[in-house]
C-alpha cells in the first residue's frame, strides 16, 4: 500500500494555505517561495491549481543525479532528497518537466516535495480538501463517486 | 523583527526618490500595524485639515504582522489616507494576496508622499523599488491594467490599482487588488488618482517570521479550528457568501428599500446568496491564507449582462439591488462587474443611485438632468448604465462620482442623502436595528459596517443575542465592537475570523508571533487607542458632535412597513451614554484622563 498526494483543483480556493504550512514546518517560517507545494491562480476566469512533485517513476530528477542524492524510498515509492550526498549541480531542476525540483540559494538546498515523510502538512492546513493524502487505488474515488452519484437520479 | 518584517518604504513622488527606514518597534507595539500603525503616521505627519486630493496628503498601504503568516484568514492590509469624500480619516481594508506579498518583500508599511508630475506605477521587488512611467496605462480599466502591468514586471506580481474612476478622482473610486479585492470606501482610490499613481506592483521573495513557532502553531490551529467549527464561518459564509445576509436582514425588517424609504423588500429572496449560490456562481474564493472562502467567482451567461468576475457580495447586492428597488440578480451582478472593472466602491455607488432615483421620483430631477434615462426605482438597466457613466465621469455620472451627498446637495435637498459624515450607510437600516445606528453616527470614516458590526449580536446572535429594537446596553455594545474590530484591523485579520475566533485568540497568536506580550486586555486597550486616535483626527480635522448624527429620515420618518413597522432610530438615547463610557465630554471630546490612559499624550 501507498499513498499518493492528490490534487483537486475543483476544490481550490486559491488561499495559499499549503504554501504557508509548507514552508513553516520546512522552514520555520512563512515564506511561499520556499514552500514545496505552489498555488497558481488566474484572476480573469477565479480559477486556482495547487502543484506540487508527483514522485514520477522513473522520475527524471533521478535519472540525472550523479551522486544519488535523489533516490526512490522503495518502502514508500517517495523520490526523497539526501541534502548529504548533493552537490548542487542542480541537474535535478534542469530535469523535472513539471517545474517541481527548485533550488533555493538561501538555503543552498532542493526544494521538492517529500509528503513530509508521509504526514504532509499541506493536506493538514487544506481547509477545502483541495490536497488528500490518499490510498493509490483509493485516490480518485472522491471525484468517481461524485460523478456517479448523478445515476441516482438517472436510474 | 517577529511577524512585523521592520521596514518602512517611503516614496516620495514628487521628487520620484525613495527611502527605506527601520520600524520603530515601541510604535509597532503600541499601534500593532496596519490601520492602528498608518492612522499613527498619519496623525504625526498630515495635518488633518489638508485637502485629501493635494499633495500634502499621504496615502499609505499598510499590512498587519498576521499578514503573510498562518493566522487564520488574516492576509489583509489597509490603505490609510485622509478620506476625501468624508474628509474623515480613512483606513480602507482589502484582502486578497497583496498584504501579504508586502510582507514578502519586506515592509510593513509604504508610504507614499507628494505628487508625481505623471502618471506612474511604483514597481517594488523585495528592496529594489521603481517609480516608472504609466501614461500608457492611463485609462485602462482595471483588470487590463493588472494584466499590462504583469507583463512588464513579473507574472506572479501582486498589483493594486486603480481603474478610471480613480484617475478622474470620483469621490467614491477605490483601488483593487488582485483585480477583484478591493479597498473600498472613503475615496481613497481619488487618493490615488490625485498623486498621479495608476497602480503598486510588489514581488517579495522573503519571509515572515514567528518568535515561538511551536507557541504560534498551537494558538493558530486553536483559532483556526474555531473558525472551522463555526456554523457562519467554518459552512454558511463558504456555501452562500456574504450575500446569505439579504433574507435574513429582510425578515428582520431592517434591509434598507428604495433608498431607506423602507425597511423590507418583498422579492428580496430573488437577490439573496442562496439564489446566487443556485444561479450565477462557479465556484468560491479565498484571500490569502483564508479559511472561509466567501469570496464568489460568478459567471453571466444571458449575452444582456454577460461576463465573468467576482461578487457581488452583500453590501453590493443590496446596494445595486434593493437599495435601487431592483430584484435582478444578473443586472445586479453586472454592475458589480462594472464597478471593479471601472474601481467604484459598489456601495457607495449604488447608494447614490439609489439617492438619484429619490430625487428623480420626488421630481427634483428629471430626464434633462439624467441624460434622458427615467431613474425610476426599481430600473435595473439604468443601474448598471449609470455606473458605467460614473466610473468615465460622462454626463450625469459626472455628478453621481461625488456620492449622494454633494448630489443632493447641489439640488437643494442634502437630506435624501443616506449618509454619515458624507459616506453612504451600509445594508442595515438603523431603525429596525438600534444599535448599528449608533455604530454608523460615531464611525470614525463615516456610514460604515465594519467600524462596529453590532450586527453580529443584535440580528445574528452573535456572540449573544441582543434585542436589535431596543437602545439599552448598545453603547457599551457598540464600543466594545468598535475596540475590538480596531485592534482586529491592526493586526491584518479579517473581521469575519470573529465568525468563530474571540479576542483571546488573536491576542495570543499575536503574542506567540511577535513576542511582544499581549495580555487580552491590552489588545483591547490599543484597539481603543486607535479609536481614540482617529477620532482626534477628526476633531482635528473639523469634525464636532453635531457630526455624529444620522440623516433625519431615519430619525424622524417611521419604517412604513415590515417587521419593524413604525420605528424610527432612537440615537438620541445613546449617544450621551457613548460619550460618557468612552470617556469623552459631552461634546465628544476625548477627555485628558482618557488620552493619557491610552498613553496618547
Amino acid at each position: 500500500m501507498a499513498n499518493v498526494l492528490m490534487i483537486h483543483p475543483d476544490k481550490c480556493t486559491g488561499c495559499r494555505s499549503c504554501e504557508l504550512a509548507c514552508s513553516f514546518e520546512k522552514e520555520r517560517q512563512f515564506r511561499p517561495r520556499a514552500s514545496r507545494v505552489h498555488v497558481f491562480t488566474w484572476e480573469r476566469e477565479g480559477v486556482s491549481v495547487p502543484m506540487m512533485c508527483q514522485h514520477c517513476d522513473p522520475a527524471p530528477c533521478v535519472s540525472v543525479c550523479t551522486p544519488g542524492a535523489m533516490r526512490r524510498n522503495q518502502a514508500s515509492s517517495r523520490v526523497e532528497w539526501d541534502e548529504a550526498r548533493c552537490i548542487r549541480c542542480r541537474m535535478c531542476v534542469q530535469a523535472c518537466p513539471f517545474g517541481n525540483a527548485v533550488f533555493d540559494a538561501r538555503t543552498n538546498g532542493i526544494l521538492k516535495c517529500d509528503s513530509c515523510g508521509g504526514k504532509p502538512e499541506c493536506v493538514l492546513f487544506c481547509p477545502n480538501r483541495a490536497l488528500e493524502y490518499a490510498e493509490d487505488t483509493l485516490s480518485t474515488r472522491s471525484r468517481k463517486k461524485a460523478f456517479v452519484a448523478k445515476f441516482k437520479e438517472a436510474l | 523583527m517577529f511577524g512585523w518584517v521592520g521596514s518602512i518604504l517611503r516614496v516620495d513622488l514628487t521628487d520620484r526618490t525613495t527611502r527605506t527606514l527601520p520600524l520603530d518597534p515601541a510604535l509597532a507595539k503600541q499601534f500593532i500595524g496596519a490601520r492602528g500603525l498608518a492612522t499613527k503616521i498619519m496623525y504625526d505627519e498630515v495635518d488633518p485639515t489638508v485637502d485629501p486630493l493635494g499633495p500634502q496628503n499621504k496615502l499609505i498601504f499598510a499590512p498587519g504582522p498576521f499578514s503573510g503568516t498562518l493566522a487564520p484568514s488574516a492576509g489583509r492590509y489597509n490603505i490609510v489616507t485622509k478620506g476625501p469624500l468624508t474628509g474623515t480619516i480613512a483606513a480602507s481594508n482589502s484582502g486578497g494576496m497583496l498584504g501579504a506579498e508586502l510582507k514578502f518583500a519586506g515592509y510593513d508599511l509604504i508610504i507614499l508622499e507628494g505628487k508625481a508630475d505623471k502618471p506612474v506605477y511604483i514597481f517594488i521587488r523585495d528592496g529594489a523599488v521603481e517609480i516608472r512611467d504609466a501614461i500608457h496605462l492611463w485609462g485602462k480599466e482595471v483588470p487590463d491594467t493588472t494584466d499590462l502591468l504583469r507583463a512588464e514586471t513579473d507574472d506572479d506580481a501582486k498589483v493594486a490599482c486603480i481603474g478610471p474612476a480613480g484617475e478622474r478622482l470620483a469621490l467614491i473610486a477605490n483601488v483593487l487588488n488582485e483585480m477583484h479585492r478591493a479597498a473600498g470606501r472613503s475615496g481613497v482610490g481619488a487618493v490615488m488618482g490625485s498623486k498621479n499613481v495608476k497602480g503598486l506592483v510588489v514581488l517579495g521573495g522573503g519571509a515572515v517570521k514567528a518568535m515561538d513557532p511551536a507557541g504560534f502553531k498551537t494558538a493558530m490551529v486553536r483559532a483556526r479550528n474555531k473558525i472551522l467549527a463555526h456554523p457562519v464561518g467554518g459552512q454558511g459564509l463558504k456555501a452562500f457568501g456574504t450575500d446569505v445576509l439579504i433574507n435574513i436582514l429582510n425578515q428582520t425588517g431592517g434591509l434598507p428599500t428604495r433608498n431607506f424609504r423602507d425597511g423590507y423588500f418583498p422579492t428580496a429572496d430573488k437577490v439573496g446568496g442562496e439564489s446566487l449560490s443556485a444561479t450565477l456562481l462557479k465556484r468560491p474564493k479565498a484571500c490569502f491564507g483564508c479559511v472561509i472562502s466567501c469570496g464568489r467567482v460568478t459567471e453571466i451567461v444571458n449575452p444582456k449582462y454577460k461576463g465573468r468576475g467576482e461578487g457581488p457580495e452583500y453590501e453590493t447586492a443590496w446596494a445595486l439591488g434593493p437599495d435601487c428597488g431592483v430584484d435582478d440578480l444578473e443586472a445586479i451582478t453586472k454592475a458589480n462587474y462594472l464597478c471593479n472593472e471601472l474601481g467604484l466602491d459598489p456601495i457607495s455607488m449604488g447608494a447614490t443611485i439609489a439617492c438619484a432615483m429619490d430625487l428623480y421620483e420626488a421630481g427634483i430631477i428629471g430626464l434633462k438632468e439624467t441624460g434622458g434615462i427615467p431613474l425610476t426605482f426599481g430600473n435595473a438597466e439604468a443601474v448598471v448604465e449609470m455606473v458605467r457613466r460614473t466610473g468615465l465621469r460622462e454626463g450625469f455620472g459626472d455628478k453621481l462620482a461625488l456620492g449622494s451627498y454633494r448630489l443632493a446637495e447641489s439640488y437643494g435637498h442634502p437630506e435624501f442623502s443616506m449618509t454619515v459624515k458624507k459616506q453612504e450607510m451600509p445594508a442595515y437600516d438603523p431603525r429596525a436595528v438600534q444599535g448599528i445606528g449608533l455604530n454608523y453616527a460615531t464611525s470614525n470614516r463615516g456610514g460604515c459596517h465594519v467600524r462596529g458590526y453590532t450586527i453580529a449580536s443584535e440580528v445574528l446572535g452573535l456572540p449573544a443575542k441582543t434585542d436589535n429594537l431596543t437602545t439599552e446596553g448598545k453603547a457599551q455594545l457598540d464600543i466594545a465592537f468598535q475596540n475590538l474590530t480596531a485592534a482586529l484591523d491592526a493586526t491584518g485579520a479579517c473581521l469575519f475570523g470573529v465568525f468563530g475566533m474571540e479576542a483571546d485568540d488573536l491576542a495570543q497568536m499575536l503574542t506567540k508571533l511577535t513576542g511582544v506580550d499581549y495580555p487580552t486586555e491590552e489588545f483591547l486597550r490599543a484597539g481603543e487607542r486607535i479609536w481614540n486616535l482617529e477620532r482626534l483626527f477628526n476633531l482635528k480635522a473639523g469634525f464636532t458632535a453635531k457630526d455624529d448624527t444620522l440623516p433625519e429620515r431615519l430619525l424622524k420618518a417611521p419604517l412604513p412597513g415590515g417587521p419593524a413597522k413604525g420605528k424610527v432610530n432612537r440615537l438620541g438615547e445613546m449617544l450621551p451614554e457613548y460619550y460618557h463610557l468612552r470617556g469623552w465630554d459631552k461634546n465628544g471630546v476625548p477627555t485628558e484622563k482618557k488620552l493619557k490612559e491610552l498613553a496618547l499624550v
